[in-house]
């Protein structure tokens, strides 16, 4: 389309104005990034004396934890990231933007970038902290960067949840509200101990069939395992699946939203 | 309690009790999120009981239960400072307020309401428990203790929140009314007993109340009561606290609504 900015250029503009929107919001930010720390404080503490366990991977469970708290801040972020969307729904600012050139695809992006930035802060944070704490990274620098980077990508596949939610419902209110059913997927998951630590038997069976437990443990295996490729690849799978998922299925129900209105 | 103290208070109850039966979605997430620690904790965290120095004679589930039990009744009792600050919000409390001829009635009314969620969400944990095969090995005064406590327990956090309902009268100060009681819970022993615990969190806990009433409320469950009269003072004695609390803020509100 003739004067239509580049792809790269409509998702830096959307997003330009989704971060400072959120940045605005220290209300939005802080229970983000400070939630999953009081989580590690305590998880790491209570649960230390498991690394008893014959065969534990690790001997300091922070070790095994930190991870937990990448995930998690994806997880929040990815509800502040649907519910801004959805609210600009709601205001009519997607209407708005409908009749601009701008693509379906730059707007869920460039929307849902706030919450995937808190994201990102969150992550940095959580590295810093476990680093000073004591966790030990067994694949060094280059290991700790790709965690960043997995770890953002991560958000970025979780705001895919959140946009699509919001597309679909346009409702702030309802999107909150489907989020603790993906908390329930978290905590069927591998986040407290491995799987085969895991005594009961459908609870061991539904962590191992758990995309949240492949998230998990393909991250922690940068920290713990060492160059696992077993346990990386499953990961990055994951998570692309989630990403072409549901920004495909908001990116459609975005096409049926604006068809009505 | 005054006669009109009285009639406040049973419409408040009565009006909060009809809203969640109309609306029985409120519930849900009272009760999901219990479940969802429950199975988390007692399902996925089971080996942990295989911890060197782990001795707890109804096993595992029972002594999570516990736990998920109190923790349900603290959430259930914020969940009526919450109710208030949303019919502040709709203009309905100060309606309330003002037409009340006994304003202490609306704090006591709406803990009542709490006491009832309570009791409902409650009941239903236990059965959802039991028929899972959780071992309770104390007997019927025993089941009757960890209730009371429970029940002490959700007082107190309605209280809690009420006071903040009153005092701020926006539901913006909801996760303010759960956070510092997430807090205090969490450092507590929840995983594993006390003497498993170390380094901040040993000391954390040892002096934080909650860790009395969960020792407590586990020993009853193994039929082997401990510090039992400490744990209802504590509890008696935070309740007490919580009503100075909720009235005095009541009369700040009574100043501020007029």
């Amino acid at each position: 389309m003739p004067g239509e900015p580049h792809l790269a250029r409509q998702i830096a503009l959307i997003a330009g104005r989704s971060v400072s929107r959120t940045f605005r919001q220290p209300e939005l930010i802080i229970p983000v990034i400070l939630f999953p720390l009081i989580l590690l404080a305590v998880n790491a503490a209570g649960l230390s004396s498991v690394t008893q366990l014959p065969g534990f991977p690790t001997d300091r469970y922070i070790n095994f934890a930190i991870v937990v708290c990448f995930i998690q801040g994806a997880l929040f972020a990815s509800i502040t990231a649907g519910t801004e969307l959805a609210s600009d729904i709601q205001k009519g600012f997607l209407d708005r933007l409908a009749l601009t050139p701008a693509r379906r695809w730059a707007v869920l992006v460039g929307a849902t970038f706030g919450g995937t930035s808190v994201a990102i802060v969150g992550t940095v944070i959580y590295l810093a902290i476990g680093l000073i704490f004591g966790v030990t990274i067994s694949t060094g620098i280059p290991g700790a960067v790709l965690l960043v980077a997995l770890s953002i990508y991560v958000a970025l596949a979780f705001a895919g949840i959140g946009s699509w939610l919001a597309v679909r419902t346009g409702s702030p209110a309802a999107v909150q509200g489907m989020f603790p059913l993906i908390f329930v997927l978290f905590f069927l998951s591998t986040m407290n101990l491995p799987a085969e630590f895991i005594e009961k038997d459908w609870f061991r069976t539904i962590a191992q069939i758990n995309p949240i437990s492949f998230l998990i443990d393909g991250m922690r295996s940068l920290i713990i395992t060492g160059w696992d490729l077993g346990e990386l690849l499953p990961c990055i799978g994951v998570a692309t699946a989630m990403i072409v998922l549901f920004y495909g299925l908001a990116a459609r129900a975005m096409r049926q939203r604006v068809q009505r209105t | 309690m005054s006669g009109s103290t009285a009639q406040v208070a049973r419409a408040v109850l009565r009006r909060t009790t009809i809203h969640t039966y109309k609306n029985p979605a409120i519930i849900v997430p009272a009760l999901a999120f219990p479940l969802v620690f429950l199975v988390a904790f007692a399902g996925g965290l089971s080996a942990v009981s295989s911890v060197p120095g782990f001795d707890f004679a109804a096993g595992y589930t029972a002594f999570q239960f516990v736990f998920v039990f109190l923790q349900m009744s603290a959430f259930g009792g914020i969940f009526s400072g919450y109710r208030l600050a949303e019919d502040f919000e709709s203009g309905f409390a100060r309606r309330l307020m003002v037409a009340a001829p006994q304003r202490l009635g609306l704090i006591i009314g709406y803990t009542l309401a709490g006491l009832v969620r309570f009791a409902l969400i409650g009941v239903i944990l236990w059965v959802l428990a039991l028929a899972t095969g959780m071992q309770v090995l104390g007997g019927v005064l025993d089941v009757l203790g960890i209730v009371a406590l429970g029940a002490l327990v959700s007082a107190a956090c309605a209280l809690w929140s009420i006071g903040l309902a009153l005092r701020y009268r926006t539901v913006d100060i909801g996760s303010f009314m759960q956070t510092p009681i997430f807090v205090l819970l969490f450092i507590a022993p929840v995983y594993v007993p006390l003497v498993l615990l170390s380094g901040w969190i040993h000391s954390a806990a040892s002096i934080n109340p909650f860790t009395l009433l969960l020792d407590a409320a586990r020993g009853f469950i193994t039929g082997e009561p401990v510090k039992v009269i400490a744990a209802f003072a504590a509890a008696l004695g935070i309740l007490a606290l919580m009503w100075v609390w909720a009235t005095s803020q009541l009369r700040r509100a009574e100043r501020a609504v007029g």
